[in-house]
């Protein structure tokens, strides 16, 4: 029934995947397979196969996903190409409520009979369950949208440029990184497309086409002589949109701190720059200073603070972990519903209004409705410092007094179920007009900190220590020089009250967490997190060098 | 169909190659069946079943290599796959780590496959599940666990005379219960491949002792300390070290194994000449596979003898590329030990910690191999040979090459993960900050 493979990555040597293993749903196909698509109508017939059964077997409620999952995965490692994946799921889940109580299926055989088998096995397990049920689930309402249809806004399908194009970019990138001093340089280009088609007995059938991007390198720099060697991960960010992120474009450059020749990427990336400026860069932390341990001023840039926020504001404040439903593998939450029913607690300094949304253009979260037919909407979690609110599903709504899901539920493919997901969850930029170089020039005593390096948090999201991929010194206003071995350890709420304000909207833009892992069995989603440059005042330093 | 016999998986390997027309032809058939259950909050949450079986062709033209999979296998589907693969072939570039394909090869017997794992059914799952959560509620404690159980098997043939047949099981339990007031939480995780040496209740009782006993946790200052790391707190860090035990690595120079002048560290004393560790694929406690993904025959292989790096894992292109010896990555790692149980470990320290789970590790420094993470579900302070109290948790940065250098007892081996890992005393581990977590 269900493919899902994994590639091992030890072996690729992309460190900025953060993972040892990605996955890949599915069957290897053709390249041109994956600009096919199934008709519309057919999918209308075969879902309400599944929504008269249920129905017929006595279910209350049903929703019925038809997916196809497809992906191109392109690998590199210096002058060659290493792997490429062309593969397609295709199947349907079925989840229905009986008794008060879920159940699930999922086949890969798309037939009026198979999804009605599929529907009948739903049932019986909802109804077998039912009896281990203390309370039945409470659905908040949602209306149904009828025939509706919805699809990422993008310029170019990334599936229609061939292969070997995108080939030839990623070792033009790798080029660029051994011509400027790396010794080493693995890159890849992740695209994802979900055709997702969903309806439901409250009267919505909705199909989506969903597309996401992601071009990615790590550039190994190696000193042979003291056999030490240092890596720089790429600045880029993957995106909820076509191959037009790959085209780089003046007007969505933004100009990072003087004295540091970087360059932070909006709504189009430009690999080969980022590749050269990274080699150097890698070179250069071969000899940089090692960090003093202590307080500094922390400058983050939003290609590294995204995932500050990822893991510090997005995990804690999911309400399936906050409620214990992730106690064994992922953990609970501090931010426990005391602490919101109090309506003051201080989550972060007044500077700080963190929203959720599933709508900001370019992201990993845009879509037009959820996995249980929700359409997608923007709402506040920590405003002006203070929690207040948190990230529901239709069967958690109710619990925090909410008339409505928020919208965030979803699957990675149409052999999982449904659960909550983390919407991308951004912290608003600062009302006043500010720049990266003004934000520098009132620290005495700092780091600056950008792109993606080790981190790492507790279970209940208190204690956290982040890396990052190049590290500046700050002093007396200015970028003085490179660091290494920089990590800070902090507190969730000590950190974000230690907020002192971010640059304006002009340097807002979008990281992102492309296979974020949660549940058990394990699924991934993609999600993305956009801030502008933050500082943050008196934060703890470590000195990770060590001597083996 | 997910699961087939020797006979059965052979007879389709040969009708499939029939259709080959490629320079080079290997294919790989596995499937799998298996089930899951998770509760949550004293409540089953869900539960699934899957099963799969999938084919994956690879043809080769020269230097040019395709791959495709299907998971349907009358003729006109075997057919079909291979042709896919050969058409993908011949559009590929020529690959520069190109080696022919493996011939026959001669491959030890492991038995990995027990018949008390492949027969589960939801009812076992249902009951398993149901025991755990009757010793949480006998404590009035909260339990959130998984089980999970696969049958499986790999078959491998190719044009050049290349025969392979594993088939194997595995379950996996892991549970974590917390105490009501949210104050203590305790964790237990057990794997085997054969379902009758794993009791759900029994072991969930050791999480619930952990959870009532942790309550009400004191800080200490975060520093140097002699620790006790059960098996569940030392093997990811293990594993990153196991992990980086590549000769490839090594000698590109971006490795911890590698040095100065562009040698690397194989055949030099690495950690505590205590430390011996090795891989059997037909070790009784932790069975896997005789061969590789590859096809490489596995056999005892010794990694690191007495503190010293004997052998590291190569591709079939490195070992060509450098002369060097042949050696497939392993399945499970053995840790040797001694004899000692963790109570004695416990008895005979007179200042420590010891510490049942690390979390959230993540690689700080790969040229030392630093990770950092934290302690979780159970956390204690021992003073004289006793377990005093329990205590908050903790931020380490530690790499377990030093310490593994910092060694000072290892106990009985357990299996983890399918591994057998020693629990272990080590002095010096590096706790660098306190965490409010439970």
């Amino acid at each position: 029934m269900k493919r899902r493979n994994f590639l091992e990555l030890s072996a690729m040597g992309l460190g900025g995947l953060m993972l040892t293993s990605i996955p890949v749903f599915g069957d290897t196909v053709s390249p041109e397979r994956l600009l096919e698509t199934v008709d519309t109508a057919l999918k209308k017939k075969l879902a309400d196969v599944a929504l008269n059964t249920a129905k017929s077997k006595g279910a209350s409620y049903a929703d019925v996903r038809i997916g196809r999952y497809l992906q191109q995965y392109v690998f590199t490692r210096e002058k060659q190409v290493q792997n490429i994946v062309n593969a397609e799921s295709y199947g349907v889940g079925i989840r229905v409520l009986a008794n008060g109580t879920w159940g699930f299926a999922a086949t890969s055989d798309v037939s009026d009979k198979g999804i009605a088998k599929a529907t009948e096995q739903a049932v019986a397990i909802a109804k077998a369950n039912s009896k281990l049920q203390k309370e039945p689930v409470h659905l908040a309402p949602v209306k149904g949208y009828g025939e509706v249809s919805w699809k990422t806004p993008l310029e170019k399908n990334a599936f229609e440029v061939p292969v070997g194009e995108k080939a030839e970019l990623l070792l033009a990138a790798n080029a660029k990184a051994l011509d400027n001093g790396a010794n080493f340089v693995n890159s890849a280009l992740f695209q994802i497309n979900e055709q997702k088609y969903f309806a439901s007995t409250d009267g919505s059938y909705i199909d989506q086409d969903i597309h996401r991007i992601w071009p990615n390198f790590t550039v190994t720099a190696v000193d042979k002589a003291s056999g030490k060697f240092r890596t720089r991960e790429a600045l880029s960010a993957p995106m909820g949109m076509g191959y037009e992120y790959m085209i780089p474009k003046a007007s969505e450059k933004i100009k990072g701190p003087e004295g540091t020749g970087m360059m932070g990427y909006r709504y189009a990336y430009d690999m080969l720059e980022d590749a050269a400026l990274a080699a150097k860069q890698a070179r250069a932390k071969l000899t940089a200073k090692s960090v003093a341990a202590g307080k500094y001023d922390l400058i983050l840039d939003p290609n590294h603070l995204g995932l500050t926020i990822h893991e510090s504001v997005g995990h804690p404040l999911e309400l399936d972990r906050v409620l214990g439903y992730e106690a064994n593998y992922a953990g609970t939450s501090f931010a426990t519903l005391d602490k919101w029913r109090s309506k003051n607690f201080k989550y972060g300094s007044d500077k700080v209004t963190i929203f959720a949304d599933k709508t900001q253009k370019g992201s990993l979260g845009l879509v037009g409705w959820d996995d249980e037919g929700v359409k997608t909407k923007q709402w506040d979690l920590i405003k002006d410092g203070v929690l207040v609110n948190y990230q529901a599903i239709r069967d958690q709504a109710h619990i925090i007094g909410e008339k409505e899901s928020h919208g965030c539920a979803y699957a990675d493919n149409w052999s999982s179920v449904q659960f909550q997901r983390m919407p991308n969850v951004s912290l608003a930029p600062g009302k006043e007009k500010k720049n990266v170089d003004q934000l520098i020039a009132g620290v005495d005593k700092g780091i600056y900190i950008a792109g993606r390096g080790s981190y790492s948090i507790d279970q209940q999201r208190y204690n956290f220590q982040f890396g990052g991929t190049v590290f500046y010194e700050i002093s007396k206003g200015k970028i003085v020089g490179m660091l290494e071995d920089v990590a800070y350890q902090s507190n969730t709420q000590e950190f974000w009250n230690s907020c002192a304000g971010s640059c304006d909207e002009s340097d807002y833009r979008l990281f992102g967490s492309f296979f974020d892992g949660k549940g058990q069995p394990s699924q991934v989603s993609a999600v993305s997190h956009g801030s502008a440059h933050t500082r943050f005042n008196g934060v703890n330093v470590i000195n990770t060098a060590r001597k083996i | 169909m997910a699961i087939l016999s020797k006979e059965e998986a052979q007879a389709i390997l040969k009708k499939a190659l029939a259709y080959s027309k490629a320079d080079e032809c290997e294919i790989t058939l596995s499937g799998n069946n298996g089930g899951n259950i998770r509760y949550a909050r004293n409540e089953v949450s869900t539960s699934g079943a899957e099963e799969n079986t999938a084919m994956s062709v690879e043809s080769r033209f020269g230097k040019r290599s395709g791959v495709a999979t299907i998971n349907e296998f009358d003729d006109k589907s075997l057919e079909k796959v291979i042709r896919r693969s050969e058409e993908i072939a011949r559009l590929a570039p020529e690959s520069p780590e190109y080696v022919p394909l493996l011939g026959p090869q001669k491959y030890i017997t492991t038995k990995e496959h027990f018949d008390t794992t492949a027969k589960i059914d939801p009812a076992y799952r249902a009951e398993a599940a149901a025991k755990s959560i009757a010793a949480a509620n006998a404590k009035s404690l909260t339990a959130a666990g998984f089980l999970e159980h696969y049958t499986d098997f790999t078959a491998k043939m190719n044009n050049k005379g290349l025969f392979a047949y594993h088939p194997a099981t595995v379950i996996d339990f892991s549970v974590t219960m917390r105490t009501e007031d949210g104050t203590g939480s305790g964790y237990v995780t057990q794997d085997f491949s054969d379902a009758s040496k794993l009791d759900t209740g029994k072991a969930s009782e050791i999480a619930a002792q952990k959870a009532a006993s942790s309550r009400n946790a004191k800080a200490l200052e975060p520093g140097k300390y002699t620790v006790i790391l059960e098996p569940a707190a030392s093997i990811d860090l293990l594993q990153g070290m196991f992990r980086g035990l590549d000769q490839r690595s090594a000698e590109e120079g971006r490795s911890f194994l590698s040095k100065a002048g562009g040698k690397t560290k194989l055949g030099e004393k690495l950690v505590d000449e205590r430390v011996t560790v090795y891989s059997d694929p037909a070790h009784p406690e932790i069975p896997s596979a005789p061969f590789s993904g590859d096809g490489r025959p596995r056999e005892k292989t010794t990694w690191i003898e007495k503190g010293v790096v004997k052998n590291l894992s190569n591709s079939l292109y490195w070992a060509q590329k450098t002369g060097a010896k042949s050696v497939p990555n392993p399945g499970g790692m053995i840790m040797e030990g001694g004899t000692q149980s963790l109570e004695d470990m416990i008895k005979s320290t007179k200042r420590g910690i010891l510490v049942t789970r690390l979390w959230y590790i993540r690689s700080v420094d790969p040229q030392t191999l630093l990770f950092t993470g934290l302690t979780r579900d159970g956390t204690f302070y021992i003073e004289n040979g006793k377990i005093m109290y329990p205590v908050k948790n903790f931020r380490f940065n530690e790499s377990p090459i030093i310490m593994l250098n910092n060694l000072e007892a290892l106990g009985k081996p357990q299996r983890i993960s399918g591994n057998l890992i020693p629990p272990m005393k080590v002095r010096d581990f590096t706790f660098t900050s306190l965490s409010d977590a439970v």
